[in-house]
């Protein structure tokens, strides 16, 4: 999986499938292409491959097999969550709480939920990220039928204080979600340590294919489907079962069970790296999110005087993938929520680039980009009338 | 024609090497436009000489940007576009004539050529204003249109300061 020249440090928009995972998929794209349903050999043999998958999936994050739903993508995943736990406990109460910095598909299921007559409570965050527990206890009311709070931020990589949210949940009796689809396979995860009632995982973020996800959902969890048909998932998720993603999903999950603590280490040393790197190297150089609560492969700088788009183009000239949140990248010409919850101005925000490791990072990778980044901010900054950093 | 990005070549060949790019000393003219708050901004600086006819031309022209690949790259090929052009002809300058030269840019980019044409605009308005002149009418209208849009935007981070700062203090 050597990509040739290339340094790919965008991770967290999707990863390259591992070899593997695809050698896993490969019966199942050719002679073993039953459906589920069927009642021949081809068809158990499929179904077989499912449930097997379901086991290892639910094994790593500690839940039963029969919590987890396969998806088509951790943002169906997420509607499912909102909608489908909204429309099943209307008559409970109509009120919902997430955070601020929430993934635009948790944000455009609340507002969705809001036009169909439920209140969404959007919780701040400091500017690391987190949300404040003490805000959330004063918010809940007895209206509330469910929190979510992702486990990490795509974007700055902050890791919430899941546990005591769930924790918090549990004692008020609401269901808590989670949208662990940065984090699952790259940190812990005890679905019942952290009293989590839902969790959106996804595939393509850890070495699997794209097009297939799930949602764990405790036992017992009031929910409706969205997609209604033939009954597959328990009910919940009606669709003929894409057998080969499923089967490379669990591939990719059996992967990060054995690997997981020592690539976070390895990932955690090689990040920190970056980050004292860019910020010694770089004047009016800043890291966004939190210094040591964020996920072991992500680093979130933002530039003085410079733009974030042309940062990621001249670095993708050089061979080198990256991500910004800034407004010029956008397709709506704004600056990411994300960023902007945590107190940037747009004109901050503008300047911002994500880098984030995996599996295929290595030091020579990093000390690269040590060498060439402060040359691409430099030049981009000769350019700009403006030098805040001269001050 | 060939494409890296959502970008031509011909844009990637100007954001790479941009020509005309810094402060002249001692300009004639200085056009600023865009806003921090909300995209890119650009200043161009002109100098005015004669020709043989003695008829008034942009003699240099040089620019400074802070913005993404599409902001610099229209910078500099404006720069090349009338750079040694007669002062004259620059009044009726067409911002398609950037898109043209650049091979194309993307749709939600164009505001780009928006900006680079009105800096030009927005320099030689500077320039007839030091030369106390009278300032042509198209001129004027294209400075007052970017006065407005530059308050609207300035009011507009000012309310949505005012709202964050509530926020914050709740």
């Amino acid at each position: 999986m050597k990509l040739k020249n290339k340094i790919y440090l965008d991770y967290a928009a999707t990863t390259p499938m591992d070899p593997r995972v695809l050698k896993a998929m490969e019966p199942f794209l050719k002679e073993k292409f039953g459906n589920t349903m069927s009642l021949h050999s081809w068809g158990q043999e499929a179904k077989e491959a499912l449930e097997e998958s379901r086991g290892v999936i639910a094994d790593l994050m500690r839940a039963n097999p029969n919590e987890i739903v396969f998806t088509s993508s951790a943002t169906e995943s997420n509607n499912l969550a909102l909608k489908g736990l909204a429309s099943a406990n209307r008559e409970k109460g109509n009120h919902l709480i997430i955070s601020s910095i929430e993934h635009p598909c948790i944000m455009e299921s609340a507002k969705w939920l809001e036009g169909q007559g439920f209140k969404i409570t959007r919780l701040k965050v400091d500017k690391y990220g987190l949300v404040n527990l003490n805000d959330l206890e004063k918010i809940i009311k007895k209206e509330t039928i469910l929190v979510s709070i992702m486990h990490t931020n795509n974007e700055i990589g902050t890791m919430e204080p899941i546990e005591r949210i769930g924790k918090i949940c549990k004692k008020r009796k609401i269901y808590f979600h989670t949208d662990a689809a940065q984090s699952f396979g790259k940190i812990p995860i005890n679905v019942n340590k952290m009293n989590i009632d839902l969790m959106t995982i996804s595939s393509h973020k850890m070495y699997g294919p794209r097009g297939v996800a799930a949602l764990f959902i405790r036992e017992g969890t009031k929910i409706e489907p969205l997609i209604h048909g033939g009954g597959h998932e328990f009910g919940l998720r009606s669709s003929t079962i894409n057998v080969p993603a499923i089967v490379g999903f669990a591939e990719a999950v059996k992967i990060a069970k054995r690997e997981m603590k020592k690539e976070g280490k390895r990932l955690t040393k090689l990040r920190d790296k970056l980050i004292k790197g860019v910020l010694e190297k770089i004047k009016g150089s800043h890291l966004t999110g939190h210094h040591k609560n964020r996920l072991p492969n992500n680093a979130n700088f933002w530039f003085e005087g410079v733009e974030g788009e042309s940062i990621v183009i001249e670095l993708d000239l050089l061979g080198i993938a990256a991500s910004t949140g800034s407004a010029c990248s956008s397709e709506k010409l704004q600056a990411s929520h994300v960023l902007l919850a945590i107190g940037l101005k747009p004109w901050q925000a503008h300047g911002s680039l994500r880098l984030s490791l995996g599996r295929w990072t290595t030091e020579k990778d990093i000390n690269y980009v040590l060498k060439v980044l402060p040359e691409v901010i430099q030049r981009l900054r000769v350019i700009s009338p403006f030098k805040p950093w001269e001050k | 024609m060939g494409k890296i990005g959502i970008y031509t070549k011909k844009v990637i060949g100007h954001f790479k090497k941009p020509h005309n790019w810094g402060k002249i000393k001692n300009p004639d003219g200085i056009g600023k436009v865009g806003n921090i708050v909300c995209g890119d901004v650009m200043w161009l600086y002109i100098k005015i000489g004669k020709d043989k006819k003695e008829k008034e031309i942009i003699k240099d022209i040089k620019f400074e940007t802070f913005g993404c690949v599409a902001a610099i790259a229209t910078s500099s090929v404006i720069t090349d576009l009338v750079k040694g052009k007669p002062l004259e002809k620059a009044l009726d300058f067409d911002r398609r004539e950037i898109v043209r030269k650049l091979g194309g840019l993307p749709p939600i980019k164009l505001h780009c050529s928006v900006l680079a044409a009105d800096a030009l605009f927005e320099a030689i308005y500077d320039y007839f204003k030091r030369q106390k002149r009278e300032i042509p009418e198209k001129l004027l209208i294209a400075h007052q249109r970017i006065a407005k849009d530059k308050a609207e935007i300035e009011k507009r981070y000012k309310e949505w300061t005012k709202i964050e700062e509530k926020m914050r203090k709740k």
